[in-house]
């Protein structure tokens, strides 16, 4: 009816079981709505995640791990961005699978590290994907990095509280130059030179924060991923499998290397075995 | 009651037309004219002033509008119609920087108000907005940009142009003389938007309204001293012009 749409009143009829924002929310083209008030993502009413979960794990018998742990790290220097991630899934005590794609490769600027749980993290983030692809094709150029990142944040937001896991790094090379920002459940977004996530990211701290500096080569900067991620690796339970290392470039990202950590463990501590 | 508001008012003609939108475009054409020209690095719009009543205060109403700090708009047609597309405009452009973390362009925030403006000609109930707009402005790597919008919808990309009452006449004035020289300066292109207004505006600098924008600067209103000052200056241009061709006549 004319007067109802136009004064925005909602009728009992139109809610029923599920939670659902007006109809004139969801069909706008342009505007970016995530979340559990969307009508795509609508929650039934009275569910509640995070219970549900606690419910699962090991003290109430029922144990259902889900996949977690992991080590990301990327970091800007003078020539771009390197990204390098591991490839182990673990579920609990069980390795589910050693050989993880952990980088989603947005389009040829960006890519979205993940960590923390791999569902949550391949869902929100090829969602993200789609979103950058829709913002390209509206506004005929590419989305900037802060705005991808604003993005995921968003959607993050939309599900606090909820039980979500996912610690995320989006980098990429836009108008303002190279980009990194990491994102994670609870809703944080931070800018920065240098991050590492999951559960090996103490071991990653340590060994590129003592061996980076503002004007190492192309060539350092690749060893210095590398070894971040194979100390992390060697120490981390929850973290194996092989190295993938990307560097975000003016002209686009370009992916330097796969290499196994048990190789790479023997070359960084000779002697040590 | 629900069933007799239910129907659509814009509905297609026999032979293609929607009449209400083309109502609406007349009603337009009964506002008071605004221009709007592109010049290198300023951009300039300016409206055609209403006379008052005695009693009334003049600047209540005003018809060049700020969305956000690099782009404002000029509208001719129903005020209020106007008022609510200037509110979500707004909006709009706070939420773009909330959620983009970048200003808005100029032609991201026309395309908004254009699609505003379509979707109230396809609803049930709902009549077309009665205005159209000039949108000018800065995008964030420094371009200038003037577009129009009219109540159908449609938006396009404009170096000069004018709307509302005598828009034709000021537009084939413009079309004569928007040269590159004619806007190579700031002080050039605002005096070709009053002596495009003066074309068709009763008494001179009094009912012309004219605002800026130079790069990375906010809007700027001129006052009516500086508007008369110009004036002045295009009489004395337009004298010195008549001088010439007179002594080239009778020599």
């Amino acid at each position: 009816m004319a007067l109802l749409d136009i004064s925005g009143f909602k009728s009992r009829s139109d809610q029923g079981v599920f939670r659902t924002e007006s109809l004139q929310q969801w069909n706008r083209a342009d505007h970016f709505t995530f979340g559990s008030k969307c009508q795509e993502f609508a929650l039934p009413v009275g569910v509640d995640p995070v219970g549900f979960l606690k419910s699962c794990s090991g003290e109430n018998g029922v144990s259902i791990d889900l996949d977690h742990g992991t080590t990301t790290l990327a970091f800007k220097f003078r020539h771009g961005v390197i990204v390098a991630v591991d490839s182990r899934a673990s579920a609990g005590r069980y390795i589910a699978s050693k050989e993880v794609n952990k980088v989603i490769e947005i389009n040829p600027y960006l890519l979205g590290t993940m960590s923390g749980s791999a569902a949550d993290c391949q869902y929100w983030e090829r969602l993200l994907a789609k979103e950058c692809r829709l913002y390209k094709l509206r506004n005929k150029e590419r989305i900037s990095v802060s705005a991808a990142s604003k993005l995921l944040c968003n959607m993050m937001l939309g599900y606090r509280g909820m039980g979500l896991s996912v610690g995320s790094m989006i980098c990429g090379w836009d108008k303002k130059g190279p980009g990194l920002y990491y994102v994670d459940d609870n809703g944080t977004r931070l800018s920065g030179r240098m991050f590492s996530t999951g559960c090996g990211n103490g071991f990653a701290y340590g060994v590129v924060d003592s061996g980076y500096h503002e004007d190492m080569t192309v060539e350092e900067a690749y060893e210095l991923g590398l070894r971040g991620i194979t100390h992390a690796t060697h120490r981390d339970a929850y973290s194996g499998g092989v190295v993938n290392m990307y560097h975000m470039q003016e002209d686009g990202w370009i992916k330097v290397c796969q290499e196994d950590v048990s190789e790479l463990i023997h070359r960084y501590k000779k002697g040590m075995f | 009651m629900a069933a007799r508001y239910d129907r659509a008012i814009t509905v297609f003609s026999p032979d293609g037309h929607l009449f209400q939108v083309e109502y609406a475009q007349e009603a337009v054409k009964k506002g008071s004219t605004a221009v709007g020209i592109r010049g290198k690095d300023i951009v300039v719009l300016g409206v055609e002033k209403k006379s008052v009543a005695k009693l009334q205060e003049e600047r209540t109403v005003r018809k060049i509008c700020v969305l956000d700090e690099h782009v404002c708009m000029a509208f001719a047609g129903l005020t209020a119609d106007a008022r609510i597309v200037i509110n979500r405009a707004r909006v709009e452009c706070q939420s773009h920087r909330l959620t983009v973390e970048d200003p808005v362009t100029v032609e991201y925030i026309t395309r908004y108000i254009a699609t505003l403006k379509q979707r109230y000609t396809q609803s049930n109930g709902r009549r077309p907005f009665g205005i159209s707009a000039l949108i000018v402005g800065f995008d964030y790597d420094g371009t200038p940009r003037l577009y129009q919008t009219d109540p159908s919808g449609t938006y396009h990309a404009w170096k000069a142009n004018a709307i509302g009452r005598s828009a034709k006449t000021v537009r084939e004035f413009l079309e004569k003389n928007y040269t590159e020289e004619a806007i190579t300066g700031d002080n050039e292109a605002i005096k070709l938007a009053i002596k495009a207004l003066l074309e068709v505006v009763q008494s001179g600098g009094k009912n012309i309204e004219l605002a800026i924008i130079r790069r990375n600067q906010p809007l700027k209103i001129l006052e009516s001293k500086e508007i008369e000052t110009l004036v002045a200056e295009i009489e004395k241009e337009k004298e010195e012009e008549a001088e010439k061709k007179k002594q080239k006549k009778s020599s």
